[in-house]
């Protein structure tokens, strides 16, 4: 190497930092090489636009997080009554009050409709695709030969797990939902995390530069580098989060009844910022109805 | 000034059937009538009249012809072509007369300033013709009869000018005069005059154009005037106009009976597009499509199950084929004109319910409506564009079922978990001012806690203590069993107990210990089986 402007090595006695008049020197040459003309420095490359944040529908969700993010993979973990299928609802009901065509795909059928009417989703915008009610040819062929009972579940798991990915993978390509959510919530994370990750990277770059927000809950996260935003949910530990009395005063006297339940939720990873992710936590309650 | 133009399709039978099966274009085909053995030729193509065939030969005498193609008159697929060439007039001008089932004329009084001269629109009607599956000559003349005699007499189109219709008629030959039939609906015999004419030497319009009037009304009478002023170009009679019904129904009558999804879908596919043109034509859209298969009489169901049906098979081992009519209906919820989609649509369907026997006969039928007119905004939240979204479904329905998708509808019920799946139309979204209905957007509420249904619920085994839970045992979830940390309830609710379906029953709220913490569960007694069951988890 014969180039002045190369120094790989300080020289002894010699601080490694240059003086400033020798950077300046140092940058206008190397700006004055032809073969370095196309390149920008990395103080100049262009910045990816930060995605449209849309509200998740609980104030508190928004304050931890600023929303859900359009065109990116939004994952909620966590166990059983941890709030997940709560935020799951509350979303589809923000949405739909937007007048934004959603859909659901119910990996285990469990979508509860009185709850979700209580939210205020509109059913009219919500397209919701129950998944295991019917057997793929090559399961169904499969599950005969087991007699084993517990192999017949994880079989039909399997069924609707394979279901709920081909029905996403249709309504991401067919485009114009302002949600797609997929709830795994009822699936086991040991069938959960078989999903190959290829499949996450391709739900996500269907979604990617487009208003559509993908939003799964499960038990455990399932696709952590593809998710632009990874909540874990908790419940919440204090014992006064059930309350045996149930609030409102039309309910009868004799009722006594869940009241509220109380989520604990921490988020784990989010792409949307480009400092570290520090540890930011939140925790909200959510309200018990009855239809009277 | 006056124009009329005329749509005549040389060998109507024949085009009707190439209409059908564009195929045979390029061999030579023959059209037979009548019932077999005494079948006769009714009409040819140029290849079969180059090979030897004429219509009338018997049908013993053109089966010697190598490689002429033999069909049998299909009566449906005239009615099809007919109207078909009544929507191509249509497109073009409201005062149509049908004059003959394969001659259709049409006022162009006032359209050249929307579509051109002419010669233009004589040539913009043979091309809408020609979409339409149908090869048609076209003549443009100042009154309907000309152009008539020269949509029948020349090949092509043709714009007769005004004042020089004798001149243009004048080396047609007489039997041009004599197609009409309604010209001698008075008893006279058209063979007869032809005769007369012919002794006297007459063989075009022009040698009857130039007979001095009076000798011939003398000798043939005013049916003689009437042919003379036609071969002269100089009658004058005004159009009787017709308002077609809009009926859009295409017929194949197939040769072998069909057995594979793939060539019921090609012939499905062309008798969309020729729906979808005459619909178009017409400036109109279809939100219903009827699809009709006339399955094969005495077939009977196959006894061995072991032979191999692809997966694209109509006929699948093991059903019964009693019926002889096999109906579909396909109901979109906005209108739609896309022949690919429709064919999609129609596949993903019969693959989810095949008919069961070979098919003879297609059907299909478009009820027509008003097409979809939509402003879509800038600044409009997404929605999915109703093609796409019709296909989407319908792939969905293929994979998980056709009741498992659609949309919610609550029903006005206390029962659980009553509701119904609607078919999925989302409203369009407006600009303006939201609902009354709906809350403002952007504006979080308080979370509701969601219920996690079991479906169907699971059997479980509860220990009473003071008649409340104490423990509870299910053994399909291993994680439900243990002691009930705390419990809430009885919420007791009941209904329809005056029907036989009545329900009744006490619903607790339970805490179970779980590894990562509590996990509430609704808990269900049915107070008419006394069974436990747990409904769900609140999540």
């Amino acid at each position: 190497m014969s180039s002045p402007l190369v120094c790989a090595q300080p020289a002894p006695g010699y601080s490694v930092a240059f003086p400033q008049e020798r950077s300046a020197f140092l940058l206008s040459r190397l700006s004055a090489i032809p073969k370095l003309a196309g390149v920008a420095p990395a103080s100049r490359l262009e910045v990816r636009p930060a995605p449209e944040m849309v509200s998740s529908g609980i104030r508190e969700f928004d304050a931890l997080t600023g929303g859900l993010p359009r065109g990116c993979l939004t994952e909620i973990c966590g166990p059983a009554s941890s709030g997940r299928t709560s935020v799951l609802v509350a979303a589809l009901a923000a949405a739909t009050q937007r007048q934004e065509a959603c859909a659901l795909v119910d990996a285990s059928d469990a979508f509860d409709p009185v709850s979700a009417a209580a939210a205020g989703v509109d059913f009219e915008q919500l397209l919701w695709v129950r998944c295991g009610g019917k057997k793929l040819a090559l399961r169904t062929r499969a599950a005969e030969k087991t007699k084993n009972h517990q192999n017949d579940r994880h079989s039909r798991m399997d069924d609707s797990l394979e279901q709920a990915l081909r029905v996403t993978d249709l309504l991401l390509q067919s485009g114009g939902f302002g949600m797609v959510a997929i709830d795994l919530g009822g699936i086991p994370y040991r069938a959960a995390r078989r999903i190959p990750l290829t499949s996450w990277f391709r739900f996500q770059r269907a979604v990617e530069n487009t208003p559509t927000v993908l939003f799964v809950i499960a038990e455990a996260p399932c696709a952590p580098s593809c998710a632009a935003l990874l909540l874990k949910l908790q419940p919440g530990k204090k014992p006064s989060a059930f309350s045996h009395q149930p609030s409102g005063k039309t309910s009868p006297a004799h009722a006594q009844l869940l009241d509220q339940l109380e989520v604990e939720g921490e988020l784990l990873h989010s792409r949307l910022e480009r400092k570290p992710v520090r540890s930011a936590t939140t925790a909200f309650a959510t309200k018990a109805v009855r239809i009277l | 000034m006056t124009a009329f133009a005329c749509i005549f399709v040389p060998d109507f039978p024949l085009e009707a059937l190439l209409r059908a099966e564009p195929e045979l274009r390029p061999q030579a085909v023959a059209v037979l009538e009548g019932k077999a053995p005494l079948q006769i030729v009714l009409a040819v193509n140029e290849k079969a009249r180059h090979a030897g065939v004429e219509p009338g030969m018997t049908r013993l005498q053109v089966e010697a012809c190598a490689g002429l193609v033999l069909r049998p008159r299909s009566p449906l697929q005239e009615a099809a072509t007919h109207a078909a060439l009544l929507d191509c007039a249509q497109s073009f001008s409201p005062r149509v007369e049908d004059a003959a089932c394969d001659t259709i004329l049409l006022d162009l009084a006032g359209l050249e300033t929307l579509f051109g001269e002419l010669p233009k629109i004589g040539r913009d009607l043979a091309r809408r013709a020609s979409d339409l599956g149908v090869e048609a000559n076209v003549a443009i003349a100042s009154n309907p009869d000309t152009a008539v005699l020269a949509a029948r007499g020349f090949f092509g189109v043709l714009v007769v000018p005004a004042g020089k219709e004798a001149e243009q008629l004048g080396n047609l030959p007489l039997e041009v005069l004599f197609a009409d039939p309604k010209l001698f609906d008075d008893g006279q015999e058209p063979e007869r005059l032809l005769e007369t004419l012919a002794r006297w030497g007459v063989r075009n319009l022009r040698a009857l154009a130039a007979l001095p009037d009076v000798a011939l009304s003398e000798r043939l009478g005013q049916q003689g005037v009437r042919l003379q002023q036609l071969a002269r170009g100089a009658t004058s009679r005004t159009l009787v106009p017709v308002e077609p019904p809009l009926i859009f129904e295409e017929v194949i009558e197939l040769e072998y009976p069909l057995v594979l999804l793939e060539p019921l879908a090609f012939l499905l596919g062309r008798l969309l597009e020729q729906l979808c043109a005459r619909l178009a034509a017409r400036a109109l859209a279809t939100q219903e499509l009827r699809l009709q298969l006339e399955l094969e009489s005495g077939w009977q169901e196959e006894e061995s199950t072991t032979t191999h049906v692809g997966t694209d098979a109509l006929v699948r081992p093991g059903r019964a084929p009693a019926r002889q009519a096999f109906r579909r209906t396909l109901r979109l919820p906005v209108p739609l004109l896309d022949a690919r989609t429709f064919l999609k649509l129609l596949q993903l369907d019969l693959k989810a319910h095949p008919p069961g026997a070979p098919i003879v006969k297609i059907h299909l039928a478009a009820e027509p409506v008003r097409p979809r007119a939509a402003q879509s905004g800038l600044f409009l939240p997404p929605s999915p564009e109703p093609e796409k979204l019709e296909l989407t479904l319908a792939r969905i329905a293929g994979i998980v079922g056709q009741n498992k998708v659609g949309c919610l509808e609550l029903l006005d019920s206390h029962r659980p978990d009553a509701f119904r799946i609607q078919r999925f139309a989302p409203v369009e979204p407006q600009g303006g001012k939201p609902s009354a209905t709906r809350k403002p957007a952007g504006e979080p509420s308080d979370a509701v806690t969601a219920l996690r249904l079991f479906r169907p619920p699971m059997r479980a085994t509860v220990t009473l203590y003071d008649g409340r839970p104490t423990r509870i045992a299910c053994p399909k979830r291993p994680e439900l069993q243990g002691e009930i940390v705390w419990v809430a309830g009885p919420w007791r609710s009941s209904g329809d107990w005056w029907q036989q379906e009545g329900w009744s029953r006490d619903e607790w709220d339970i805490a179970l210990q779980a590894e990562t913490g509590l996990a509430l569960y609704r808990l269900v007694r049915d107070l008419l089986s006394g069974g436990w069951f747990v409904e769900g988890t609140y999540d």
